[in-house]
C-alpha cells in the first residue's frame, strides 16, 4: 500500500432521460477515516459510487481518486477496492475461482486470493459455488474482492446490508482497522443507526444533492435537546438570551441546533440548576431524517419510523 | 501483454462453471450420432441395384460424413459464446469485470479470442466424434473410410476454423443481444429452423442461390468444403458456393459486425 488518495467529487450530475439522479455533488473523503455516504433509498448513491468507479458515465462533473479518474489509474483493483451489490457473482462459480478470474484480469498476484478469502473468514466455503451462499456469505465474498488488491481506497455499498448482528460486528470493527491503517473508507448505508458507531464523518444526500458534509458531532448540533429546571421560565429567557430556538412543551424545553453540553453551560452561567438535560434519545436519526425527507420533521418524542429496508438506492 | 492476461481471466471464466463441458457433451453425441446414422445408410447404399436411387459421388462420402461436426454441432460453440456473453449481463458479472479492467473494448476483445480458442476446442471434440463413429461404421459396412485422404486432414483443420468462428459469432450475437432467453431462442430458430428453409428455397432461382451463399450456415460449410446440405443440394440444381476462404470471410465479417454493434449497442453503456 503506496502513498494515502482522497476521493474528490466535483460537481457532479447524472441525469437518467428525464430522472436527476445527481445535482451538481461535491465533496472530498480524506484518508485514515471511515466516511459515511448516507441517504434514503434512490437518493443517488449508488449511481455517484458507480460514476466514481467508472460503470456510469456522468452528464457533467467528475469523481476522482486523488485528481486520476477510475479508467486512469495505473492498476485499479490495487488503488481501489470495490463492493457494490451482493449479486454481481455467477451462482455456478466457486468464490476462490470468481476471484483467482478478478486477480488474473488485474495482474494480482494469485496469492492474494487464499489470503482475503481468510481475511474475510471464507477459507473453508471457498471451494462450494456462490449460488448457495447466505446473504451473509456473498456480502463478505464481495468485501474479499474488494481487498484483493490491498487497495488505497475501498468504496463499499451498504455492506452491512443482510449481515447478521455478529457479522454487523466484525465488518464495525474491520472498517475502523482499515482506516487505522491509512486507507480512505467510504461506505454507504441507506440507515445511519447501521453506520453511526463507525464512520468518523458523514456525507449526506437526498434527491442527489448535497444537504450534510461533515463530523457526525455537527450533525447532532442540529438534533434536539430535552432540557428543564424546576424555575422553568428563568432557565427560557436564559436559553433566549443565548439565541436559542426554543420549543415550550408540557415535559420541557426542547431547544434545537445547540449541543448539551453548551445548554449545561448557559444554564449555570444564568445560576439555574437543571433538573433534566438530555440529547433526544433520535437525536442523530431526527436529525438524518430532516434533513433527507421533504416531509415535515416528526415531533419531537414521537417514535421516528425506521426507513424501508430492503431495495437498494 | 494486457491483453493476453484479459484471455486468460476470460478462458478461466469459462471453464470455472459447468456449461461449456455439459453443451460439449451434447455436442458430441448428437454428431456422433448423426455421424454415425449417415454412414450406416450411405455407406449401404448400392447404386447399381436400384437405377432409380440418386447418383452420389461415393468417393466423398467419407468427408460429407465426416463434416457432420460443423454441419451438424456449430450451434454448440454459438449458443456457449452467447450464454457466456449473456450470463455476464444476467449476473451482473459486468460490474466486477469492468472494474478488474476498465478498458473494455480489450474486455470483448479478450471474450472473442478466448471463446474462438474453445470453439477450436470445441472443433476437435465435433471432429473426434463425427470422424470415429462415421469411419467405424463406414468400415463395417465395407466403405473405405478413408483416414489416409489429404482431403480428411484439409477438412479436419477447416472444421476447427469454423467452429472458432462460430464461438466468436455467439459472443458477438450475445452482446448484441444481453437477454439470455431472447439469444437463445434467436439462435435455436435460425440456425434449426430459418436458415435451413432459406438455404433450400435459396436454390430454386439463381439471384436468390447467389444471395443464399452469404447465409452463415452456407458460409461455413463452403468453408469446411463438404457438407451434407451442400451435397445433397448438389443433386437437385446448380449449387453456388464460395471458395472455402470467401466463406471463412464471411463468418469473420458477421461476427465482426455483430461485436462493433454490440459494443456500440450495449457494450460501454452504463453498467447500473
Amino acid at each position: 500500500m503506496a502513498a494515502a488518495t482522497t476521493i474528490d467529487v466535483s460537481q457532479l450530475s447524472k441525469a437518467f432521460g428525464p430522472v436527476q439522479a445527481v445535482s451538481d455533488l461535491t465533496f472530498t473523503v480524506e484518508p485514515g477515516q471511515v466516511t459515511g455516504f448516507l441517504g434514503p433509498n434512490g437518493a443517488g448513491k449508488t449511481t455517484t459510487l458507480r460514476m466514481l468507479l467508472g460503470l456510469v458515465r456522468p452528464s457533467s462533473g467528475s469523481a476522482t481518486f486523488g485528481g486520476v479518474g477510475y479508467h486512469d489509474l495505473e492498476q485499479p483493483l490495487a488503488m481501489v477496492g470495490t463492493a457494490l451489490e451482493a449479486s454481481s457473482f455467477h451462482p455456478g462459480r466457486t468464490a476462490r475461482a470468481h476471484l483467482r478470474i478478478y486477480a488474473t484480469a488485474a495482474a494480482i498476484d494469485a496469492g492474494r486470493v487464499d489470503r482475503v478469502l481468510t481475511q474475510v473468514g471464507l477459507a473453508e466455503h471457498a471451494d462450494r459455488r456462490v449460488g448457495g451462499y447466505s446473504l451473509g456469505m456473498r456480502q463478505r465474498l464481495g468485501l474479499a474482492f474488494a481487498l484483493l488488491g490491498d487497495p488505497r481506497v475501498l468504496v463499499l455499498d451498504e455492506p452491512i446490508n443482510g449481515l447478521d448482528p455478529e457479522g454487523i460486528r466484525w465488518i464495525r470493527g474491520f472498517l475502523r482497522e482499515l482506516a487505522a491503517e491509512g486507507r480512505t473508507v467510504l461506505v454507504s448505508s441507506h440507515l445511519l443507526s447501521e453506520v453511526q458507531q463507525s464512520v468518523d464523518r458523514a456525507v449526506i444526500i437526498s434527491r442527489g444533492r448535497l444537504v450534510y458534509d461533515g463530523t457526525l458531532a455537527g450533525l447532532e448540533m442540529s438534533a434536539k435537546v430535552a432540557v428543564d429546571a424546576p424555575d422553568r421560565a428563568a432557565l427560557l429567557s436564559a436559553l433566549l438570551a443565548a439565541g436559542a430556538r426554543v420549543d415550550p412543551t408540557d415535559a420541557g424545553l426542547i431547544v434545537k441546533d445547540i449541543p448539551a453540553a453548551e445548554i449545561g453551560a448557559i444554564a449555570q452561567r444564568a445560576g439555574v440548576p437543571l433538573s433534566l438535560l438530555a440529547a433526544q434519545q433520535a437525536g442523530l436519526e431526527a436529525a438524518f431524517l430532516e434533513l433527507t425527507s421533504d416531509e415535515p420533521p416528526p415531533r419531537v418524542g414521537a417514535h421516528a419510523a425506521p426507513p424501508v429496508e430492503g431495495a437498494q438506492s | 501483454m494486457n491483453l493476453v492476461r484479459a484471455t486468460r481471466a476470460e478462458l478461466d471464466k469459462i471453464f470455472s462453471t459447468r456449461l461449456w463441458w455439459i453443451l460439449a457433451l451434447v455436442m458430441f453425441v448428437y454428431v456422433g450420432s448423426v455421424a454415425g446414422i449417415l454412414a450406416g445408410v450411405f455407406g449401404s447404399l448400392d447404386t447399381s441395384a436400384d437405377p432409380t436411387a440418386p447418383v452420389l459421388d461415393m468417393s466423398e462420402i467419407h468427408l460429407i460424413i465426416y463434416s457432420s461436426a460443423s454441419a451438424i454441432g456449430y450451434v454448440f460453440p454459438v449458443l456457449l459464446g452467447a450464454l457466456s456473453a449473456t450470463s455476464e449481463f444476467r449476473h451482473q458479472t459486468l460490474t466486477p469485470t469492468f472494474l478488474a479492467n476498465p478498458r473494455r473494448g480489450q474486455v470483448l476483445g479478450a471474450k472473442l479470442i478466448a471463446m474462438a480458442l474453445v470453439g477450436a476446442l470445441y472443433g476437435v471434440i465435433a471432429l473426434i466424434s463425427s470422424i470415429g463413429p462415421g469411419a467405424l461404421i463406414l468400415s463395417l459396412v465395407g466403405q473405405d473410410a478413408r483416414l489416409d485422404d489429404g482431403n480428411t486432414w484439409i477438412l479436419v483443420v477447416r472444421v476447427i476454423l469454423a467452429m472458432a468462428l462460430w464461438a466468436a459469432i455467439g459472443v458477438a450475437l450475445g452482446t448484441l443481444v444481453p437477454n439470455q432467453v431472447a439469444v437463445l431462442v434467436i439462435v435455436l430458430a435460425f440456425t434449426q429452423f430459418l436458415e435451413p428453409i432459406l438455404r433450400s428455397v435459396s436454390f430454386i432461382w439463381e439471384w436468390t442461390a447467389q444471395v443464399g451463399q452469404f447465409l452463415p450456415g452456407s458460409a461455413s460449410d463452403a468453408l469446411v468444403g463438404w457438407s451434407v446440405f451442400t451435397s445433397l443440394g448438389m443433386m437437385t440444381s446448380e449449387t453456388v458456393a464460395l471458395e472455402w476462404w470467401q466463406g471463412g470471410l464471411v463468418l469473420a465479417a458477421i461476427a465482426a459486425v455483430a461485436a462493433i454493434l454490440g459494443y456500440v449497442t450495449t457494450w460501454r453503456k452504463d453498467v447500473t
